[in-house]
């Protein structure tokens, strides 16, 4: 008997009251649109800063030649420290934890020509596990260089997508001959697009790869340029770049503490430091969608305060009539839930929405690039709900509670 | 029916205390016509208010058809609110969203009515009041004495046996006022209890009874008009 009165009381107070409701509802949605868009958009670009970090390659380091700066063994400083083709071997064999190690040529402002299109580029002789280490992936229906190329100093390139579209434009370019500085090369793969947002030398893009040998065979370079190696354990990375400097200076003559006989950029030491940056923005977003959330809640508690506030008089009139506290209570208690589970629910169904939107914005652009792909996180989302509709429900509920306890003759002189 | 002995009403405001009821003795039989007359602030609404049980005294005892009220829980005095005492208040009090339907339809709700009763019951009493036409429009549609008379119409929903009015022709002008007065007479001519606070001595002519209240006390109890 009981529920039934409740539940006809509510379905008819609940009917007439759209207006009250609606505004209430818009509030509770904007609230929960605003933290929902702000953690989605926050994820969205940290996901995609992770992403554009691994363009580079993961895990890996890149060693250049430097000069000595300390004296040893009887030889002075200013000593130039060079690279050489089997150095790779050299570390490999004494390094284990080294998992893959590789090496490049590079020359600046090779001509290559193709029908009446002539561009100048950044060229690079490499061996094949640049294609893993350093993400060289090719397009289907072509290939990376691979070890048969190097033994046999094939002539053959494997070109970045941006510079193979702007010396070939459109169709398939496997199998197509350009020239390279005069001598004819055949293209066997383009690079799949990537996005990069760190480099040396050039972006992948616009790079220009052929093997190792055949640039030697060339060109004639006596030294590498860089060495780039691909540890076991990206932990231990610190430890082995520490053995590189001994095993290279047992080799070359240089003092393993001289940190200017050679140069390395590890990228996962970078990689760290990028993390703890991400890690202080996650903080941050964190701390500002807290406040959001706050300010959300104030603003929701607010509006129930007032709306149930406004109804104290409708409550003394109920209690007049003979309502007890109990349908009071439990009337107001099911409609603060309803509306402030409803707002939140919707909310996070148009934040989707629009994420989801964002996303499939047609214009390519290097801001949208960065901007990523917002995520809506559910269990985000489900927290956010519950705290905005417990904040709703205990504003709403103590100004019912408040009606209902003193006598109806107060409430009734609520104006 | 309503028996009171030495009630006595305190209110606190911050620290003043104010006593509104200074000891009443009380007796008011089954199907009597009442008016209840005094000065501003000598009592009359919260006197009504304690005998419709929207209040409880300070101390003295109530007793409403040999209940002692001053026993009873707050769901005790819901249940009597609604099902023994019918409410007219000078502001007319009703819900400003809803119908004069919807209005009428309230302490049915609360006594847990089925819809087929409600329905029957609402119409019923609308057409009683010559409301009958006006089912579907808001308080804000209606004139004074049209929602006074919803208001007597939810007063009636269960059938009480007292009819409590505070100063129901208070907001109306002459006309609407007597009307709202021959209908009180109707009520009481059918057998109902009802007690009529009043600054109107014409409408206190016509009661059976006055009581004169000055500052918590009665004057007199009883005095037959002259």
């Amino acid at each position: 008997m009981k529920i039934s009165i409740i539940y006809n009381v509510f379905i008819r107070d609940f009917r007439k009251q759209k207006k009250r409701i609606t505004l209430t509802l818009v509030a509770l949605v904007w609230g929960t649109i605003s933290i929902m868009l702000l953690l989605g958009f926050g994820e969205g670009l940290h996901q995609q800063m992770t992403v554009n970090d691994k363009g580079l390659g993961e895990g890996i380091a890149i060693v250049w030649g430097g000069q000595t700066s300390i004296p040893y063994k009887g030889m002075g400083k200013g000593r130039r420290i060079r690279l050489h083709v089997d150095d790779m071997e050299y570390i490999k064999g004494r390094i284990p934890e080294v998992k893959e190690i590789g090496g490049q040529y590079d020359r600046w402002g090779v001509n290559l020509k193709y029908g009446d299109q002539v561009v100048s580029e950044h060229c690079v002789g490499l061996t094949p596990n640049y294609e893993h280490m350093r993400n060289l992936i090719p397009e289907q229906g072509g290939r990376m260089i691979n070890n048969l190329d190097l033994k046999l100093k094939r002539r053959v390139v494997f070109l970045g997508d941006n510079i193979a579209n702007r010396l070939l434009g459109e169709g398939d370019p496997v199998g197509e001959q350009i020239l390279l500085n005069s001598v004819p090369f055949t293209i066997i793969g383009v690079m799949i697009p990537k996005l990069q947002n760190s480099s040396y030398g050039g972006m992948d893009e616009n790079q220009v790869s052929i093997p190792l040998t055949t640039f030697k065979a060339i060109f004639g370079d006596l030294y590498l340029d860089n060495i780039v190696y691909q540890i076991t354990d990206v932990n231990r990375n610190e430890e082995i770049e520490k053995k590189l400097y001994e095993v290279m200076g047992e080799r070359y003559k240089f003092d393993p503490e001289d940190e200017r006989a050679l140069s390395v950029w590890d990228t996962v030491a970078s990689k760290k430091e990028f993390d703890n940056i991400m890690f202080g923005i996650q903080i941050f977003m964190g701390i500002i969608g807290g406040l959001t959330l706050l300010i959300a809640g104030v603003g929701v508690a607010n509006i129930m305060y007032v709306s149930i506030k406004e109804r104290t008089r409708e409550i003394g009139i109920k209690m007049a009539m003979g309502a007890k506290r109990s349908y009071i209570l439990t009337q107001f208690l099911l409609e603060a839930l309803l509306i402030t589970f409803g707002g939140g629910v919707l909310g996070m169904a148009i934040s989707y929405i629009l994420t989801e939107g964002f996303k499939r914005i047609p214009i390519e652009s290097d801001v949208l690039n960065m901007m990523g792909r917002p995520t809506i996180s559910i269990e985000i989302g489900l927290l956010v709900i519950a705290i905005l509709s417990i904040m709703g429900v205990v504003a709403g509920l103590f100004p019912a509670m408040r009606a209902s306890s003193v006598n109806p003759v107060e409430s009734l002189r609520y104006e | 029916m309503i028996k009171m002995k030495q009630v006595v009403k305190k209110y606190t405001t911050g620290k003043v205390e104010f006593t509104a009821l200074k000891g009443i003795d009380l007796h008011i039989r089954k199907g009597e016509l009442s008016a209840v007359m005094g000065p501003s602030g000598s009592g009359k609404s919260t006197l009504m208010n304690i005998i419709g049980c929207l209040d409880v005294p300070s101390s003295g005892a109530y007793t409403l058809e040999g209940r002692d009220v001053g026993q009873l829980t707050s769901n005790d005095l819901a249940e009597i609110r609604n099902k023994k005492i019918g409410f007219v208040f000078q502001a007319f009090n009703l819900l400003p969203y809803a119908t004069a339907y919807e209005n009428v339809e309230i302490p049915l709700l609360f006594a847990g009515a089925k819809a087929k009763q409600r329905k029957e019951r609402v119409m019923e009493l609308l057409s009683r009041v010559g409301l009958a036409d006006k089912v579907a429009n808001r308080p804000t549609e209606m004139s004074g004495g049209e929602m006074q008379r919803v208001a007597i119409a939810r007063a009636l929903a269960n059938e009480p046996d007292v009819i409590l009015a505070d100063e129901p022709t208070g907001n109306l002008d002459s006309q609407s006022g007597g009307e709202i007065v021959k209908l009180f007479h109707e009520l009481w001519e059918s057998g109902k209890t009802i007690i009529i606070i009043t600054h109107d001595s014409n409408i206190a002519g016509t009661a059976e009874r006055i009581i004169k209240l000055k500052d918590g006390m009665i004057e007199s109890n009883g005095t037959r008009p002259q």
